[in-house]
C-alpha cells in the first residue's frame, strides 16, 4: 500500500520521483490535502455556481463523509453530474421523446416531457425558494438536519415543487449520485476510487479464473480504473487486464 | 427509392437466429443478404479493454441495447388502459446493431423439457381439463423436444455449451439435471468453475433432498473449436459479461461463432444501417417478393428476394408483420386473429442472503455461471391442489457484481444517508441470492399489436404490449419463493428477504430480456403465425424465427431454443422447401 501511495502522490506532484518519504511524514494527511488541492472546485459545463452548491449540499446527506471513508461530495460527484447533463443523458438522447405527453401508472414508467437538464434546473429553483419560505435559508445553509427532512420530503412527495414532480427529482439525483459514487473515475466522480475502497470492488476486472476457486478467501485488492489504465500507472497482463496489487501482497 | 438486383434470400436482423439461417443457407449455395438496423460491431474494435469494463456506459446508459429515441414499444397493464411508450429501458435490453442481443446476453443455454412443448395436452392428461386456467391460451408447439434434439446438439456445438448432462439416451447420468430430455451425447465443453456461492448452494440443496448440477453456459471453459473452424478463448471469469461485450472473445456470440466465417464467404453481403420498413407481397398477398428498408442516409431501397426470413427481436418480427400486413392480427377482445397473439415473459422470484463474517468475491464470475436444481420447473413435480401450472428452476449465480447496479441491503436499512452508506459497505461483498427463473403462460388478454398514436421516428406506429401477470403465476411464484427460502435458512444467513412477485407487473425495473411470443409457431393456422417449420401460413416464402414462436414461455432462458428452432428451420428450408418451394409440413 506505501508504495502505491506514493505513486499516486508522484502523480500528484507532491514527491519528486526521487525523494524519500520523510520520517514523521503523514501519506494520509498530504493525500488528503493533495487531493483537495488538485481537485480544486469542479470547472462546470452546464451547472450555474448556484446548482453546484446546491447539489453538493444535497450529495453531502445523501452519502455523508463518516468514519468508513470520504463521501459523495468528496468523491467530486457533483462534477460527474455536471459532466452527465452536459452531455447524452442530460438531453435523453438515447430515450423516447415523441408526444404525446400523457400522465400514466408507475407501471408504464416515467412519461415527464423534462429532459434531466430541466428537472435539475427548475428542482434546484424551486426547492431553494421553498427552503427560503420555509427556513429563510437557501437549502445550502440549513443544518444538516433540516437539509434531511427536505430530502425526506422530495423523496416522499410531502414537499410540492410547481413545475416538477418531487420524488422524480429526488430519484433522479439519488439515482446519479450513487452512479458518481460507484462509476469509473473516468466519468469524473469517484475521486480516488473512494466509491470502490468502501465497498471492496476491484474496479477494472483481472484474471479471476484461479481465484474463484478459493471460497472463503476474500481477494483484497488496490482497485484499478479506466484512468489508471489509459495513463498506463498500473502493470497489465497480455490482454491488457490490469494486474491487482493485492493487499496481502503490499502489507 | 432504388431496386436492386435480386437475391436468393434476405435476412432481417443479423443476430443469434439471423447469423445462424445465413449461414446455414450460404452454405446451401443461397446468395444471402443481411440487413442489420445497427451498425457493426467487432470483439476488437468495439469491445477492447479497458473501456468495456465501464459499468456506467454499459450497464446503466444502455450503450449495446436499442436506442429508443428511433424506435420503442408502448405499454399498458391491460386493455381498459391508455398504452404509453416506454421512455426509457428497464424491464428488458433488446439488442441493436450486429450480434443483437446476443452480444450483450449472460450465456445461459438451457434445453426446454419435454413437457414445455406439449404443455397443454400433456397438463390435460395428466390433471385433466380443468387445470389450464380459462383464459389462458397455452399450447403446444408442433414440435417436439424429440425432433428438436439434433437442432439443440448443433447450437451446443457452435456455441461451444459448457455443462454435463443429466439424461443420454435415456439413461440419467450423476452431475447433470436428471429431469432434462434425452440428448444423444454431452455437452462439447466441460461445466463452468463453482464458486463458494455455488457451493453452499449445493450443499443446502443437496441436504434437502433436491439434485444440483452445473448450469449450461456459453462462457468458454476451455480453449474451443466450433464446427465452423471458429476458435474461442477460455474465459477469464471477469465478471464483466452481462450487459457488456466480451474482450477475449471467450462469450459464444455471433461475432465469435459464426460471423467472421460467414463474412469471408462471397455468396453473403452484409448491410448495416439497413432499417427494414415492411415486406413487400404480390398482388395476391401470397408471395413475399422483397423487403424495403431505410438505408444509412434514410433513402428507401428495396430489396427483391425469392425467402424473405425475419430474425429480429420478438418487438422487430411482430411489428414488422403488422405493417405489412401478413397474417391476420390478433383481436384481444374477440380471441380472434394470430398475429400479436400470445405474448409472455418470465416470472422471476428468490431470496436475497446477508451474512457478517463470509466474504464472497461477488465481483467474480461470469454471466452463465451457476448452480441449479430443476426439481420445480415444468411438470418435474406433482403439481396436484398446487392452483398453478409450470415451474422454474431455482439458483445460485455468480455473474459478477458491480456496485452501482448492485449494492445490495437488507430490509428496514435507511434509503439513503449514513446508515445506508454504512449497508452498503457491510453487504456488498456479504450477501447473494438463491433465485427462481419461472415461466410465464399465455393469456387471452396478453398481447402485442400496433399502436394507435405513438410513432417511431421513421413514422410508422409504434408496437402497443398489454401485458400483466395472471394467478397461475403469482401463485407460481409464491411457491418457488418458498423453495428458494428454504435453501436459504438452509444456508444460514443473518438475514433473509424474500421477493415474491405481487401486484401488476412494471417495465421500470430490470427483470429480464425473456420476451417471447406474437408471431407464434403450432398445428393450426387460426391460433398460430408460422407452422412448426417456421414459415408463415400466409406467405410460404416467409419465415419467421426466434423467440416470437414461443406459444408460451417456459421456465429457463430462451436462447437455447432460438439456436435450436434457427438450426431446425435452416434444416427444413435447405433440405426440403429448396427442392420444393411451397408450404412445408
Amino acid at each position: 500500500m506505501a508504495h502505491d501511495r506514493r505513486e499516486f502522490l508522484k502523480t500528484l506532484g507532491v514527491l519528486s520521483a526521487a525523494s524519500t518519504i520523510a520520517p514523521g511524514f503523514s501519506p494520509e494527511a498530504a493525500l488528503v490535502r493533495a487531493a483537495t488541492e488538485v481537485a480544486g472546485p469542479p470547472t462546470l459545463s452546464f451547472l450555474t455556481q448556484a446548482e453546484l452548491v446546491f447539489i453538493e449540499a444535497a450529495l453531502a446527506r445523501l452519502i455523508p463523509a463518516d468514519e468508513l471513508g470520504p463521501g459523495a461530495k468528496e468523491a467530486g460527484v457533483a462534477a460527474f453530474i455536471d459532466g452527465q447533463l452536459a452531455g447524452g443523458f442530460g438531453v435523453m438522447a438515447r430515450a423516447y421523446r415523441l408526444g404525446p405527453w400523457l400522465e400514466g401508472t408507475p407501471e408504464q414508467g416515467d412519461q415527464s416531457a423534462l429532459t434531466p437538464r430541466e428537472i435539475y434546473r427548475a428542482a434546484i429553483r424551486e426547492v431553494d425558494d421553498d427552503c427560503d419560505r420555509r427556513y429563510g435559508k437557501r437549502f445550502a445553509e440549513l443544518a444538516a438536519s433540516e437539509q434531511d427532512d427536505v430530502l425526506r420530503g422530495l423523496d416522499e412527495g410531502t414537499i410540492a415543487l410547481s413545475s416538477v414532480n418531487a420524488p422524480l427529482f429526488f430519484g433522479l439525483l439519488w439515482g446519479n449520485a450513487q452512479e458518481g459514487f460507484f462509476a469509473d473515475p473516468v466519468h469524473g466522480g469517484n475521486r480516488d476510487k473512494v466509491g470502490w475502497k468502501l465497498v471492496g470492488f476491484p474496479g477494472v476486472a483481472a484474471v479471476y479464473a484461479e481465484h474463484i476457486e478459493r471460497h472463503g478467501e476474500a481477494y483484497r485488492a488496490d482497485p484499478v480504473s479506466i484512468v489508471d489504465l489509459q495513463q498506463k500507472r498500473v502493470r497489465v497482463d497480455e490482454h491488457g487486464h490490469p494486474v491487482h496489487t493485492r493487499a496481502a501482497e503490499s502489507e | 427509392m432504388t431496386k436492386l438486383k435480386p437475391v436468393d434470400a434476405v435476412v432481417v436482423g443479423v443476430g443469434m437466429a439471423g447469423s445462424i439461417l445465413a449461414k446455414e443457407l450460404t452454405d446451401a449455395g443461397l446468395r444471402v443478404v443481411g440487413l442489420e438496423r445497427g451498425g457493426p460491431r467487432e470483439t476488437q474494435r468495439d469491445f477492447a479493454m479497458p473501456g468495456i469494463h465501464d459499468e456506467l456506459r454499459f450497464a446503466r446508459r444502455h450503450e449495446l441495447a436499442q436506442d429508443l429515441s428511433r424506435e420503442t414499444i408502448t405499454f399498458r397493464n391491460n386493455p381498459s388502459q391508455t398504452a404509453l411508450p416506454m421512455r426509457r429501458l428497464g424491464s428488458f435490453l433488446p439488442g441493436e446493431g450486429v450480434g443483437g442481443a446476443a452480444v450483450h446476453w449472460n450465456g445461459m443455454t438451457f434445453r426446454f423439457l419435454p413437457w414445455d412443448f406439449e404443455t397443454r395436452s400433456r397438463t390435460n392428461a395428466r390433471y385433466g381439463k380443468g387445470a389450464i386456467p380459462a383464459d389462458c391460451t397455452s399450447q403446444d408447439w408442433g414440435v417436439t423436444y424429440a425432433e428438436l434434439e439434433p437442432f439443440y446438439d448443433r447450437f451446443e456445438r457452435v456455441y461451444g455449451i459448457g455443462g454435463k448432462a443429466g439424461n443420454l439416451d435415456g439413461k440419467i447420468v450423476p452431475g447433470g439435471n436428471p429431469h432434462e430430455g434425452p440428448r444423444s451425447r454431452d455437452y462439447p465443453n466441460p461445466p463452468m468453475k463453482t464458486t463458494y456461492v455455488g457451493a453452499l448452494f449445493d450443499k443446502a440443496a443437496t441436504s434437502l433432498g433436491h439434485t444440483a448440477f452445473p448450469l449450461p453456459s456459453a462462457n468458454m471453459t476451455r480453449p474451443y473449436t466450433n464446427p465452423y473452424g471458429m476458435m474461442l478463448a477460455p474465459c477469464l471469469y471477469c465478471g464483466f459479461c452481462e450487459r457488456f461485450g466480451c474482450e477475449m472473445g471467450a462469450k459464444a456470440s455471433p461475432q465469435t461463432t459464426i460471423l467472421p466465417v460467414l463474412l469471408s464467404s462471397d455468396r453473403f453481403e452484409l448491410r448495416t444501417r439497413a432499417n427494414v420498413l415492411r415486406i413487400n407481397l404480390d398482388a395476391e398477398r401470397k408471395r413475399a417478393v422483397s423487403v424495403s428498408y431505410a438505408d444509412a442516409h434514410g433513402n428507401e431501397v428495396e430489396q427483391p428476394a425469392d425467402l424473405v426470413l425475419l430474425t429480429s427481436y420478438v418487438f422487430g418480427n411482430v411489428r414488422l408483420l403488422l405493417l405489412s400486413g401478413v397474417g391476420r392480427p390478433y383481436d384481444s377482445a374477440r380471441g380472434e386473429g394470430s398475429v400479436g397473439r400470445n405474448y409472455a415473459y418470465q416470472t422471476l422470484s428468490g431470496a436475497t442472503l446477508f451474512f457478517e463474517d463470509r466474504e464472497f468475491n461477488r465481483f467474480m464470475g461470469a454471466g452463465a455461471l451457476g448452480r441449479v436444481v430443476d426439481d420445480f420447473n415444468g411438470d418435474n413435480f406433482d403439481h396436484g391442489g398446487l392452483g398453478f401450472i409450470g415451474g422454474g428452476y431455482l439458483s445460485a449465480l455468480s455473474l459478477g457484481s458491480r456496485p452501482i447496479n448492485s449494492h445490495p441491503v437488507p430490509s428496514g436499512t435507511p434509503r439513503w444517508g449514513a446508515g445506508w452508506k454504512k449497508a452498503v459497505a457491510r453487504y456488498f461483498n456479504r450477501s447473494f441470492d438463491v433465485d427462481a427463473h419461472g415461466a410465464c403462460q399465455s393469456y387471452r388478454d396478453n398481447c402485442l399489436d400496433l399502436d394507435p398514436t405513438y410513432r417511431g421516428a421513421d413514422g410508422r406506429p409504434l408496437l402497443r404490449m398489454t401485458f400483466d401477470f395472471h394467478e397461475n403465476e403469482y401463485r407460481m411464484s409464491d411457491y418457488l419463493a418458498s423453495k428458494t427460502q428454504e435453501i436459504a435458512r438452509v444456508i444460514g444467513p443473518r438475514h433473509i428477504d424474500v421477493d415474491r412477485r405481487t401486484g401488476p407487473y412494471s417495465i421500470v425495473p430490470y427483470q429480464t430480456t425473456h420476451n417471447t411470443g406474437g408471431a407464434v409457431m403450432g398445428a393450426d393456422p387460426a391460433t398460430s403465425v408460422v407452422n412448426r417449420c417456421l414459415q408463415s401460413w400466409d406467405v410460404p416464402n416467409l419465415f419467421v424465427v426466434g423467440a416470437s414462436a414461443f406459444p408460451q414461455n417456459a421456465g429457463y432462458n430462451p436462447s437455447g431454443t432460438v439456436g435450436a428452432l434457427a438450426y431446425f428451420c435452416a434444416d427444413a428450408i435447405s433440405n426440403r422447401y429448396l427442392k420444393h418451394p411451397g408450404p412445408l409440413s
